[in-house]
């Protein structure tokens, strides 16, 4: 067992881990922040897609030991307050959700993706999907969320 | 007009929980003292346990105890077992060996349980798992649902001979055979419908806790129907008695059919959570989703349909086999019978057919309904061939179809259905307009010169919902009835909630079935909670599948307010002194015809609560209401889809250049839901036809067994679908609701495909037609099917 500190959505947290245990179990478990979603065991679904020192990045591939000192924000920490994040409105507004377990990952991505580039269009956020995966929805009204948070988010 | 009642695109009020990350799915939640489970499973298709050496395994760091079938067995457990009962054409029933929870002797697929090991923690019980010790005696394998019935094969169960469950056949053989002898023309296909995982996002979960002071068991668990849940577990495995086990199914990740069904792990969970007196976690890795979810479709089909010289259907003939997998899973024998065969007139006016379905077990994961279950086969089937019958006999394929529509209601077809209502040339020639089928020849030319090869392709569905009236399914051979309850109670602040026997994970029912309480009432839809998925405070219900919720789980709901509005208003007639005929209700207010009276809902309910102001000997105190809604038909949603797809043919890549989807769902309580529902069913849709495919090898592995190496559809794979709707009321039911969650699935497929044959100018493409097999077909026509 290892101790290994990051500070998550704002606070600073720590925990022993095992040098196997994974990001997402770090998150999950001992910090009980379930929001972060694992919808797979190969890296390919995005359900567990948190910003790890500004950066998009899979919690499930990601082990804890290797956060240590980082800043990490999960969905948790997104709003404001009471106040939602654009990203989060728009999902809602647009339907982009249905039973809601890639959810976080999806907005996760989505935040990320509207800060990287600038004039998003439908082809490029469907591109950069790719590695999120959901089941219920048929993407459309995930794309439609995104290009409609990317509007109104202020560059 | 209230902004929230039926027909307004209410946005969801489940939506904060899950875009904050506070939604609550099994996994997230916890019990204090909890173990872990995990599951040995069987690396071989088909073998014999020799013997299990637990030794090293039991001393390993962290493990509580082991379990495996012996154990099972020497507790008097029932098996899982299969609720509906068919029989083949000599009478006799559908032949299946038992269902163990942890096999006993024999492992009959890739992922049969063999022991559960219960841990500390997770990691613990995985790698104390690794120390068992299994001597299998491993043994050829029947994995190809084509070949598993020939002499020589292995035999999945000794109470199965040739693995043939039943020989089950639907129609009327000597008229559909008249009707071939008069046919003008004979259209003959081979179709295989792809077998396909779920994949729900989230994996499949359950937490069982027991409690010894009072013999309760409560199990958490990722369920579409935990009433159902719980009865099976009580009655016919006998974990415990019905009253003393509550089945809780949280916020759940998407179902599609695949948590329908009672599996082995939280049976045992549930189970050993009384032996160990502790909780019990188990949450399914992806790659144990891949392996023991309940797969979907698989069939092997030879259709032949008899066509009149003007163009008629005369008649159709139809064999097919279906894969029923090791074991039979929950509704197993369903869904390629009665939820098949059943649909095989189409929307056509057929006036013979004939189906045989033999139901055949093999070495691999159980199969059972995945969205649709049953009906896309047969819309595939009916729409490939009526497809190829028009290119053949040189009709367009959307007036060939027009020419066989049912236009009269009720439609009595061969297959027991009773269409009740429909308006087939709407939608078709809504979808024409929307895909402007005119302007096709013109695209089709204009690819050409990019050196693309655009199709085009038709798909005329109809579907059965509801799920149906209890009687008439009883008769067919179902264990249970499927209606659905609801019961409404109103607080004395005149808050109010509702509980229904319906589950949602995904489909929004705390909005949609709330959005009735407020076009009936007239409260603030903030003033509505909608509880569901709990045994503990929903007194009882069938669940969620076959898209029923809307139909069959809000007409009960309507029923109930029907019940709850009459009382209120006697209770009001007597608060406002006048007769309880003058009492009307709006917006929240009761209102005396003819006087200015006014009392405001919240009002009522207090004095329903305090009952001072009515004579309790006539009208009881209290203000709730329940509502048990059998259905009194299924319900028929139908429509038109149409696909237009071009073909790189140097890549073989498939791009859906267009898709329109017209749809006639009655009543629609929130289009932007409906929307939701249509275009993820699509996506499913296209994904079987373009991308998803399960292969088990010739010893039966699991080839496609993550999502590296089964293609799941990306965002980047799809385009924003058209979609347009069409409207004839369902006359069976007090909603008019027809059902709106499996069409897409149901109806894309075949309109994919007849695209893409049309396209490649081949008569069949297998699905899916992934880049390869475009490829191949391009290159070698012939080979198309192959």
């Amino acid at each position: 067992m290892a101790l290994v500190s990051m500070t998550v959505n704002g606070k600073p947290v720590s925990g022993e881990v095992e040098g196997r245990t994974l990001l997402v179990q770090f998150i999950r478990e001992n910090l009980n922040l379930t929001g972060t979603h694992v919808g797979c065991d190969t890296s390919q679904c995005g359900a567990c897609v948190i910003h790890m020192n500004g950066k998009a990045v899979k919690a499930c591939t990601t082990l804890a030991l290797q956060a240590e000192g980082s800043t990490i924000t999960t969905i948790e920490g997104l709003a404001k307050g009471d106040e939602l994040h654009p990203v989060q409105k728009a999902f809602k507004e647009n339907h982009g959700l249905q039973c809601g377990f890639c959810t976080p990952g999806m907005i996760m991505t989505a935040v990320d993706m509207i800060d990287r580039i600038p004039d998003l269009d439908e082809e490029t956020v469907r591109a950069e999907l790719e590695g999120n995966i959901c089941r219920c929805t048929g993407y459309q009204n995930i794309v439609k969320s995104i290009l409609d948070a990317a509007e109104t988010t202020p560059a | 007009m209230s902004t929230t009642g039926i027909g307004q695109a209410v946005r969801r009020k489940e939506d904060k929980r899950f875009i904050t990350g506070a939604g609550r799915y099994t996994d997230d939640l916890n019990r204090p003292g909890q173990t872990y489970a995990y599951f040995l499973r069987s690396p071989h298709a088909h073998a014999k346990i020799n013997g299990i050496d637990l030794t090293e395994a039991v001393a390993a760091p962290g493990v509580v105890s082991i379990f495996t079938g012996s154990d099972v067995a020497a507790d008097g457990l029932g098996g899982l077992i299969c609720g509906w009962t068919v029989h083949s054409k000599d009478g006799s029933e559908m032949k299946a060996g038992a269902h163990p929870i942890l096999a006993e002797d024999t492992v009959r697929y890739v992922g049969d349980h063999v022991a559960m090991v219960v841990a500390e923690t997770y990691a613990e019980a995985k790698s104390a798992a690794e120390l068992i010790a299994m001597d299998y005696e491993v043994f050829d394998a029947a994995s190809d649902v084509g070949s598993a019935q020939l002499g020589g094969a292995p035999q999945v169960h000794a109470e199965a001979p040739n693995n043939t469950s039943f020989d089950w056949e639907l129609g009327n053989k000597p008229e559909t055979e008249a009707a071939f002898k008069k046919a003008a023309h004979i259209v003959k296909l081979d179709l295989t419908n792809n077998r396909l995982i779920p994949n729900a996002m989230e994996p499949r979960a359950a937490i069982a806790d027991y409690d010894s002071g009072t013999d309760e068991y409560t199990l958490w668990t990722t369920s579409q129907n935990p009433h159902v849940a719980r009865l099976v577990l009580s009655a016919f495995v006998g974990v415990a008695p019905e009253h003393k086990l509550r089945v809780i199914a949280p916020d759940v990740g998407g179902g599609f059919g695949s948590k329908i069904f009672i599996y082995a792990e939280e049976t045992a969970c549930a189970w050993a959570s009384a032996k160990i007196k502790r909780p019990i976690k188990w949450t399914a890795e992806r790659s144990e989703s891949f392996l023991s979810d309940a797969h979907g479709r698989d069939h092997v089909s030879h259709a032949e349909l008899a066509v009149a010289e003007d163009g008629t259907f005369l008649g159709l003939h139809v064999q097919t086999k279906a894969n029923l997998g090791a074991y039979l899973s929950t509704f197993a024998s369903s869904v390629p019978t009665y939820l098949y065969g059943t649909l095989l007139s189409g929307q056509y006016a057929f006036p013979a057919i004939y189906v045989e379905v033999d139901g055949v077990f093999t070495h691999t994961a159980p199969v059972d309904a995945y969205r649709g279950a049953g009906r896309p086969e047969a819309t595939y089937l009916i729409e490939r061939i009526v497809e190829t019958a028009a290119r053949e006999l040189g009709y367009d394929p959307a007036e060939l179809r027009r020419k066989n529509f049912v236009r009269s209601f009720p439609h009595q077809t061969p297959v027991i259905m009773n269409y009740d209502i429909g308006d087939y040339d709407a939608s078709l020639d809504k979808a024409l307009a929307l895909i402007d089928y005119d302007g096709f020849p013109t695209r089709k030319t204009e690819a050409e010169k990019r050196g693309k090869k655009r199709g085009i392709g038709f798909s005329t569905y109809i579907e059965a919902c509801g799920l149906a009236p209890s009687a008439a399914v009883g008769s067919l051979g179902a264990g249970v009835g499927l209606w659905e309850s609801a019961e409404v109670q109103v607080a004395p602040t005149g808050k109010v909630e509702v509980f229904t026997g319906a589950h949602s994970h995904g489909q929004g029912h705390e909005t949609t079935f709330a959005q009735l309480v407020c076009e009936r009432i007239g409260v603030p839809i903030e003033d509505v909670e909608i509880i569901h998925g709990d045994t503990g405070r929903v007194q009882f219900g069938m669940g969620t599948y076959g898209s029923r919720s809307g139909s069959v789980g809000m007409s009960a709901l309507a029923n109930a307010l029907d019940k709850i509005e009459a009382k209120a208003k006697k209770i009001a007639a007597h608060l406002m002194e006048a007769d309880a005929g003058d009492i009307e209700l709006k917006d929240g207010v009761f209102t005396v015809a003819g006087t200015d009276k006014e009392l405001a809902w919240a009002e009522l309910a207090l004095g329903a609560y305090t009952a001072h102001g009515f004579p309790t000997a006539e009208i009881e105190p209290g203000l709730k209401e329940n509502a048990f809604y059998d259905p009194l038909n299924f319900t028929f949603p139908s429509g038109c889809h149409i696909c237009e797809v071009e073909i790189d043919p140097d890549t073989g890549v498939t791009q859906i250049a267009n898709f329109v989807a017209v749809d006639d769902f009655g009543v629609i309580v929130n289009p932007m839901i409906v929307e939701g529902q249509v275009q993820g069913g699509i996506a499913q849709g296209i994904g079987q036809a373009l991308f998803e495919a399960a292969h088990y090898d010739e010893t039966g592995q699991l080839i496609t067994g993550s999502f590296m190496d089964y293609c799941m559809p990306r965002a980047d794979d799809l385009p924003d679908f058209n979609l347009g709707f069409t409207q004839t009321d369902c006359p069976s039911n007090p909603m008019g609701m027809k059902g709106c969650g499996e069409a897409g699935a149901i109806a894309s497929p075949p309109a994919v495909i007849n695209a893409v044959t049309d396209a490649l100018g081949v008569r069949d493409i297998k699905m899916p037609a992934t880049p390869a097999r475009v490829w191949a077909a391009l290159a070698a026509p012939s080979l198309a099917a192959e």
